[in-house]
């Protein structure tokens, strides 16, 4: 064996431990490194109940409830499987949207419902002209009428 | 075969290889301008509005493309360092070294520009998600590379040094890659994915292409321009290093 082919060994026996090692740290870690929890796991009592957490998830369509001069915004926040109240006093992004993403920071009342102290928007990785948009979601709508027509 | 090794070692040689990157230097220069100005010009007049963030989601031409560069970059460096290593070649340590500042300042810019659009559409300038958070330790490591080898007095010694920091360092490559796919994090996940699926307008796409393709001629360049200096300070004492300066002066 060569000096070199030593030391080549030797860089990919040093990556190869240390690729492992990390590779159990991660998963050691695994939730901790989560930046939120879904409404599932909130259902579940995954989440922490007595202390600040991020919830997230989609705001569901027809949810948003707000009063005539208060900042207070009411919305449901869904992961299409379990549903969080959330109430809301502040400033929202302008992202924020019935059916877009989002990210509430903040603690569950024991009724249930979840009071924030801070609304993320989250958006998804599709970019498109608006009217390409509009394009494909016609194009959804006609591909469901055809699916209800069939049954 | 035998051939074509030897041309290729003969590069790694710094004396070789000095002129070589004063020849390579301005070509590169050149496509990096010619690219970053029709790469800017389709990021500002060309390519569509989005249907949700507006024109606001232009700032991508930029942030994508700085990112993409500052994890290759990484990479490359930690390359560099292994072939350094293991064959005892001390151009690829001046290599290494010559790309440093590029990549922290790509980490810099990605982590600056992401900052400056997270706030008009997230609603804040900084979170501690997974993404974010990965891609700040690398601009640390870049930093610590860099402050480690300027430190150590021996350059040999600062050679070894800087390459475990960089091949250790390169475990953070993949968590920065796969954060938004292994964790639940603020940012979104991939547009461009490995599977060759794009979820991008084809215009969008092409400029944010054209945008990586001058960040790359850039990062060439400006290696090149450095690994010159670099060569001519360590080599100071060779001979043909001496004969080079005395022919300019």
């Amino acid at each position: 064996m060569k000096a070199r082919h030593k030391r080549l060994a030797l860089v990919i026996a040093g990556l190869i431990i240390l690729g492992v090692a990390t590779a159990l740290v991660l998963n050691a870690l695994q939730g901790n490194l989560n930046y939120f929890f879904s409404p599932t796991e909130v259902a579940e009592h995954k989440a922490p109940e007595d202390h600040v957490f991020r919830l997230g998830g989609m705001v569901e369509k027809g949810s948003v409830q707000r009063k005539e001069g208060e900042l207070a915004v009411r919305f449901v926040v869904t992961d299409y499987h379990k549903q969080v109240p959330v109430v809301y006093e502040g400033i929202l992004p302008d992202l924020f949207a019935e059916g877009q993403g989002v990210i509430a920071q903040g603690k569950l009342a024991p009724d249930g419902t979840f009071v924030a102290d801070e609304v993320l928007a989250k958006h998804d990785e599709n970019y498109m002209p608006p009217e390409v948009a509009e394009a494909m979601s016609a194009g959804e709508k006609a591909r469901l009428q055809a699916t209800t027509v069939g049954n | 075969m035998q051939n074509r090794l030897i041309n290729w070692f003969k590069f790694s040689s710094p004396a070789t290889f000095y002129p070589l990157a004063r020849r390579l230097a301005p070509i590169f220069w050149a496509i990096a301008i010619v690219l970053v100005a029709i790469g800017l010009y389709m990021s500002f007049f060309v390519a569509p509005v989005d249907y949700k963030q507006g024109d606001g989601y232009r700032i991508i031409f930029i942030h994508v493309p700085a990112s993409w560069m500052s994890m290759f970059i990484y990479l490359v460096m930690a390359g560099w360092s292994a072939i350094g290593l293991i064959f005892n070649t001390r151009l690829s340590f001046m290599m290494s070294q010559a790309l440093a500042p590029t990549g922290a300042l790509f980490a810099f810019i990605s982590l600056w520009t992401g900052s400056f659009w997270g706030k008009p559409m997230w609603g804040t300038w900084w979170v501690w998600d997974a993404r974010i958070t990965s891609e700040l330790i690398l601009l640390f490591l870049y930093l610590g590379y860099m402050a480690l080898v300027a430190a150590i007095d021996d350059r040999r010694r600062a050679d070894r040094a800087g390459a475990i920091l960089l091949l250790v360092g390169v475990v953070n490559i993949p968590i920065i890659y796969f954060s938004v796919k292994w964790w639940n994090t603020l940012h979104q996940g991939a547009t461009i994915k490995m599977n060759g699926q794009t979820s991008m307008d084809e215009t969008m796409l092409l400029t944010m292409l054209i945008m990586a393709l001058g960040f790359w001629a850039y990062s060439i360049a400006a290696a090149m321009v450095r690994v010159q200096s670099i060569i001519l300070e360590r080599e100071a004492g060779s001979t043909w290093a001496q004969e080079l300066i005395g022919e300019r002066a």
